[in-house]
Formats: C-alpha cells, structure tokens, sequence
C-alpha cells in the first residue's frame, strides 16, 4: 500500500506527524522495484548473487558488474538506483584506503560498515540532498571470520547470516531461512544462492535475467573474487533443475 | 498523480522511489539527433546523424576525440557534452601522463558516470542533459559503452540514442548476433541502415548530414592516412564509399539511395 | 572556466575539480592547518640502504639488494628487505632512505589494492609503475621535498618483454640492460657489462646467480656500508619470486699480511 505523505514528503528534513521521514520511505521504494541481491554467511567465507534484470538483448553478458570489489577482502552488492551504488562503492574504497593508510592495515569489516552506513545516514539528515536510493549488503572476511551486513537507504546497519534486498526479498528470506547456513562451505553455499535467484526470478513479469555471483573463502584465499566460469557454470544448471523438481 | 509535486526537485523522491528529475534529464536527450554504435571483434563504430538549424548554417558536430584510442558520439545538450569531453580528456591523459598506458575504456566511462551522479543527488545542481555513446580499443579489446544522465553506465553489442532510435533499436536486435565477425565495411553498412531508421520522412543519410566513428585497424577504403589503429572520424566525401553500399529500403519506392547532395540541403528527393 | 574574477590572473590547479562538481562534503579544505609554518623538507636521509643491482637474463630479470640499513655509519638493522613485489609481474628494489622507501611501499600497494577492485581485466605492469614512481619522485624534488631514494623497476610486461629501470629522488631516470645504484654503479656495472651485454638470451639462472654473487662479494669488500647478507629476486613468467637472506663466503685472510692488523703489531 502506497502511503503518501502529502505534504511532509518533499524533503528528508521533515517529519511527518507520527514521527516518519517519508524521502527515506521512499527511496526505499526504488530498491523494492529492484532486481534481487542476497548475501549468505557460512562456515569459512561468504557468498553475494545478484539477479540482474536484462534491460536488452544488445547489453554484453557479463560485462555490466553489480558486484565491486571494494577491498582485497570486501564485496560489495547493491540494489536500487545503480549509479548511488557506485557512489557508495567508491565511498567505502576510499574509507578502506584511509585506513589502510593510518594503521597500515587491512580494514575489519565492521568498520567500513560503520563508516558506510554513517555516510548514509547523513544524506537524511539534510533537506539539499536526497537519501541515496540503494541498500548495500557488504561481505567480508577479517580476522574476526566472515562478516555480512546491510546498510538500507536510512543508514541502518544489521549483520547477518542470510541477507536478501529487492524485489523478490521475502521469497528469498524464506529460502535462505530453510538453510543450515553456519555448516555450509562457501562451495555449497555458491549453489545455494545461484538456486534462490533462479527461483525469486519472475519469468512472467521480466523477461530476462543474468546471474551474477561472487565469493570469498578458503578457496580464493581470502580474495573477493567472481565465482569461476566453470563452478558456475555447474551452479546455474543445478539451480534451473532444482526450479523444475520445485514445481 | 501528485507527480508535479515532486517533480520540481533533484532531491526529492516521488512515492514510487522515483527521480523525476532525472528523468526528465533523458527527454533532453530523446530530443537530440540519433547516434548509433556497433562493435564487432575487431572494431567499434559510431554513426551519427547531424542537425543543422537551416540552409545557411553547419552541421552540429556530433563526434569527438577523446584520447587515441576512445571517441564519443552526442545526443542531447552540446554544452553539457562539451563540459564531460573535456572532463574525460583531462582524464585519458591523466592515466597516459601518471602511468604511462592508454586509460582502460570502461574506467574512463565509470568517471563520468559517477560525476554525473553527483549531479542526481544534490540540490541545486541538475542532471546532465547529455547522453554519450562511447567506443574505444584497450587491451581487452573494442568496446561500446552508453553513459546516461542517470549515471549509469553499460557496455553494448549494439546502442542507438537520440530521437526516433528506437526504430534504430529494432533493426540492431534483429542483426545484432552477426556483428561480431562483420569485417569493418559489413559493420558501417549495418550502422548505416540502422541510422537510416531514424530518419523522418523523405529524409536521407548523404555525406553532409552523416558521420562516422571508427576505433580499430584501418581499411582500404579510407582515404586519409591515420596512424594505425586510432579513433578517426569520417565526414563529408570520404564516406561516399560506405553511403553507396547500402541496400535500397523495401518497400520504398527510391532506387540507390546515396545520390551525392548538394551539401546544404539534406532533404533529398531521389528519382 | 572559472567564472569568479578573483580568481583570475592567480595559481589555479584545473586538475582539481575544474567545474566545481565534487560533492559538498568532499570539497578540499582551504583552511590551513596550524603547523604549516614549521613545516621541514627532507634534507639528508638518516636510515639508508646501499646499492641495489639488476640485469636482464634469459628468463627474464635478476635483482639483488643486501639486507643492511645503516644509521650513518652504524649498521643498524641486519635484517632488512630492501626488495618488494608490487602486483605479479614487478620488483622494485631501494637506496637510500628506508623510511621514504616505506611511504613508497605503501602508496604502491594501494595502488595495486586499487586496481585489484577494478576487477576489469587490466592490471600495472612495471612499464606502469615506473612512469608512476618517476612522476612522484619528480613532483616531490619540484617542491624542494624530494623522497631519498634511488630506485630500481623490474619485470616482466605483459607482452612477455623484459623491464628494466631506473628512477631516483632528482626524477631522472633510464633503462638498460644493467644498472646499479649506490657503490654498485661505480663498482659493479662494469663487471655486469662484461658479463651481460649481448648475452642476455644465454644467461640461465644459475650462471646470473653467479654473476650476481659474484658482483655482491666485490660490494662487500669495497663498499664501507654494506653487508655480507643479500637477497636476490627474480621475475619471470612464472611470477615474481624474493630469496631468503643468503650469506656471502668471503676471505679475509689477506689481513693477516698488513700492518696493524691480525698477529703483526708492528
């Protein structure tokens, strides 16, 4: 249901009487209508799929990325607008080269969620600028272990061990939450999410999708790195079996 | 509904999660003339229908050399365009002067992507009403990349922007699994047709009003001697070679299409 | 164009937001920080590394560099590395002062993290990094700040061919088949000439490893700042590969003979 503040919505500087900031509620519209993204936290590392609605058959196959790699050990996925995404990815770059530059170190995770998600929050603070239109799932593995977290339009930041943003979320929450997802090797957990994609994917309402997937883990040594051709090659057949046998 | 209260802004969202703004920012570009590009494995092109206000004027350059090896086609707002070649230039010689290497396409795309963005966010400022069809060579090979006003940027098999380049569109989906082993003559002849969708009526693509981009080897049919390899652009008597190897549309009634014009007219009546 | 006739006819810097387009937030500061005034340039280097050497072979290039960072004529630190991967395909190996040499290790490797997240395809080669490094070395000796280094770029680049350069703190820089900075310019070039030149597609690894030793051994003995532990680096197709510290076999028993020395007292 479309609530339309009229009235208090014109500007992130204003609250409507029962407390709501109604630019914010909004931006998050724009995710909403976005293809979905969810992230997986598992034993050894972490996995980000991404469910790229094809806007035309003339586009290159993988050649337009939603996941960036911000840092040797952070990935980043975004839904919404894609050009805020891109702001904030090149954001947590530079906070992440900041850091690196005053501790000589590689960043934990949790600080460049903290710093990404303040950056956010700060554009709902004023009414000369516009919330940014995207959520962020970041994922990365420090010496803490792995990490996920989200950062929604309005600054708020969760950790996780299944996220999921956009449109087909709920369906994906449910997915993810049948997952035992702390005894999953990131292997596992690569054919996991190329399934939940496949399965959230409207076929009557957008004609085509790509699947994009990335992982960190044992087996890329702690680098955020695209799944390689041949893993997902097998990952996308099993998934549109399992969409079969769903049925 | 209610879609002119939030449509004054940049910084304002509608109910929908929509930038009105932004997108109003793209009918500035759907008013500028038609630009279509194509790559194959070897090369990357760039047609481009130009305007010209009247018989006494020039034809408004649609084309510009960025670096070597990247060159862009315009639609929209020249003095925006103006502003982000130049941005994109200072760019290309940034990365030749600091790291001694030609600035990968797609990084030199993303910069201007992101700087447009900006522009999506703040208020105060508008969107660029300018859309750019980007082709270049690296190392990774050619490339044809379109950048929005929205600040998104995609890599392309095939892209047509400007007025009427939906029915550009059309004609590349239909042909666009064959580009990539067209030899450069196939891939001009094709953008050739795909441009001419664009036209209105009893219009037609002469050597005053078309021009094309080429980044990749040189062929034989081009007449100026260019070092190897680097974005050139072709105006004028030099494209009469690739004029007169388009096929005659269907169903009109015009026999060989590419009579040479007079040069200040480019309505053209063939007989 | 700057529309503001204040600014006009003053130093601009167009390579720094030209159309004033950067985000409100991200503006750079004019405000000056309060202890500029005091501010010293660099004008002598106090913790210093001694010669680096390297030579095309067959394979591809050979760079040496021994583990000692002195204090002026103290021999700190015996357990340096004076040599430092950057990406796959580069070695860079370093002179002069060890702490500029660290701020340089640094700003390489966020360069190559950098890149790393472009994730597109291109990478920095040592063709690359050398353009980079002679651009800060000569931007810094242009403001009477220069980083004492004396630098040496190797590797491989991507179309299989060997790189090798020099760059120092003045920005000047070259390529050769061999060079050394330090003593070993002095000292060492001649005998890598001899050994090297017109020869580089028949030296194996073993015979440069040998060359190499070699030209290290007459360094020890000559060079009053050296020290007998070195490492050597290789690149090839293969990568780029650093040694553990190796001890050189030296003589010293001709000592013995000279007054002052050994069991002679007279």
């Amino acid at each position: 249901m479309t609530s339309i503040g009229t009235g208090y919505d014109l500007s992130a500087s204003t609250y409507s009487p029962d407390g709501r900031i109604f630019q914010v509620e909004y931006a998050n519209k724009a995710v909403e209508n976005s293809g979905t993204a969810i992230g997986l936290r598992v034993k050894d590392g972490i996995v980000l799929a991404v469910e790229k609605l094809v806007h035309s058959k003339l586009l290159v196959p993988e050649a337009n990325r939603r996941i960036q790699t911000v840092e040797r050990h952070v990935g980043l996925a975004t839904t919404g607008l894609l050009a805020d995404g891109r702001n904030l990815a090149n954001h947590v770059r530079n906070e992440a080269s900041n850091y690196r530059g005053l501790y000589r170190a590689p960043p934990p995770l949790k600080e460049l969620v903290s710093r990404l998600s303040m950056y956010v929050q700060v554009y709902t603070l004023h009414s000369s600028v516009r919330p940014f239109g995207c959520s962020t799932i970041l994922g990365g593995i420090d010496e803490n272990g792995p990490g996920l977290f989200v950062i929604e339009p309005s600054g708020v930041a969760y950790g996780y061990h299944g996220a999921a943003v956009g449109k087909g979320r709920q369906l994906a929450k449910t997915e993810l939450e049948k997952l035992k997802l702390s005894e999953l090797t990131t292997r596992e957990a690569v054919f996991e999410a190329a399934r939940i994609i496949h399965l959230v994917h409207d076929d009557a309402k957008e004609k085509d999708f790509e699947l994009e997937l990335s992982w960190i883990g044992d087996e890329t040594n702690g680098l955020h790195l695209p799944v390689p051709k041949d893993i997902f090659e097998e990952a996308d057949t099993k998934a549109k079996e399992a969409l079969e046998n769903f049925e | 509904m209610f879609r002119n209260t939030y449509d004054s802004d940049n910084t304002v969202f509608s109910p929908q999660g929509r930038l009105h703004q932004v997108e109003y920012a793209l009918e500035a570009v759907k008013q500028g003339s038609a630009a279509v590009g194509i790559k194959s494995k070897t090369h990357a092109i760039l047609l481009a229908l130009k305007r010209s206000s009247g018989e006494l004027a020039s034809y408004q350059q649609k084309m510009y050399r960025i670096d070597d090896h990247v060159g862009i086609a315009i639609a929209g707002l020249t003095s925006d365009a103006r502003v982000l070649s130049n941005f994109m230039r200072q760019q290309a010689m940034s990365s030749r002067m600091v790291f001694n290497r030609p600035i990968p396409v797609n990084r030199l795309v993303s910069s201007i992507a992101d700087k447009a963005q900006v522009n999506t966010q703040e208020y105060g400022r508008r969107p660029y009403g300018v859309g750019f069809l980007v082709i270049g060579q690296d190392k990774t090979g050619p490339h044809l990349y379109e950048f929005s006003p929205w600040g998104n940027s995609y890599e392309y098999y095939a892209m047509s922007i400007g007025a009427r380049s939906q029915s550009a569109k059309t004609y590349l989906e239909k042909h666009y699994e064959s580009f990539a082993d067209c030899t450069l003559d196939e891939l001009i002849r094709h953008g050739l047709h795909a441009l001419r969708e664009t036209l209105q009526q009893d219009k037609e693509l002469t050597i005053a009003n078309t021009s094309i981009g080429i980044v990749g080897p040189t062929v034989d049919h081009e007449l100026t001697v260019t070092a190897e390899g680097v974005f050139r652009i072709l105006e004028g008597e030099p494209i009469d070679v690739f004029l007169k190897t388009m096929v005659p549309k269907e169903e009109a009634a015009d026999p060989a299409p590419a009579a040479p014009a007079a040069g200040d007219e480019d309505v053209q009546m063939a007989d | 164009m700057d529309h503001f006739p204040t600014s006009w006819g003053r130093p601009r810097n167009d390579a720094v937001d030209a159309y004033n387009t950067y985000p409100l937030h991200q503006r750079s500061n004019p405000k000056q920080d309060a202890f500029a005034e005091g501010i010293q340039r660099t004008q002598q280097p106090i913790v210093t590394g001694t010669s680096v050497l390297a030579f095309h072979y067959k394979d591809g290039i050979m760079m040496a560099a021994d583990t000692l960072a002195s204090y002026g004529s103290l021999a700190r630190f015996k357990n340096i590395q004076r040599l430092h991967t950057v990406g796959s395909r580069t070695i860079i190996g370093a002179s002069g002062d060890m702490s500029d040499f660290q701020y340089l290790q640094n700003q390489l490797d966020q360069l190559t993290i950098d890149e790393f997240t472009e994730n597109d395809g291109h990478d920095l080669g040592p063709a690359e990094i050398h353009e980079y490094l002679s651009r800060v070395m000569y931007g810094r000796r242009s403001k009477m700040n220069p980083l004492w280094n004396s630098l040496l770029v190797g590797g491989k680049k991507d179309n299989g061919e060997r790189f090798l350069s020099y760059v120092d703190l003045l920005g000047t820089t070259y390529s050769a088949a061999t060079i050394a900075t330090g003593y070993g310019a002095h000292i060492a070039v001649p005998l890598l000439r001899s050994a090297v030149e017109g020869r580089v597609n028949e030296i194996t690894e073993e015979q440069a490893r040998e060359i190499m030793t070699n030209c290290m051994r007459v360094l020890f003995y000559r060079d009053a700042r050296s020290l007998d532990k070195f490492q050597i680096a290789t690149v090839t197709d293969a990568g780029v590969t650093i040694s553990e510290p190796i001890t050189l076999e030296t003589s010293w028993n001709f000592a013995e003979k000279i007054r002052g020395y050994g069991a002679q007292t007279s």
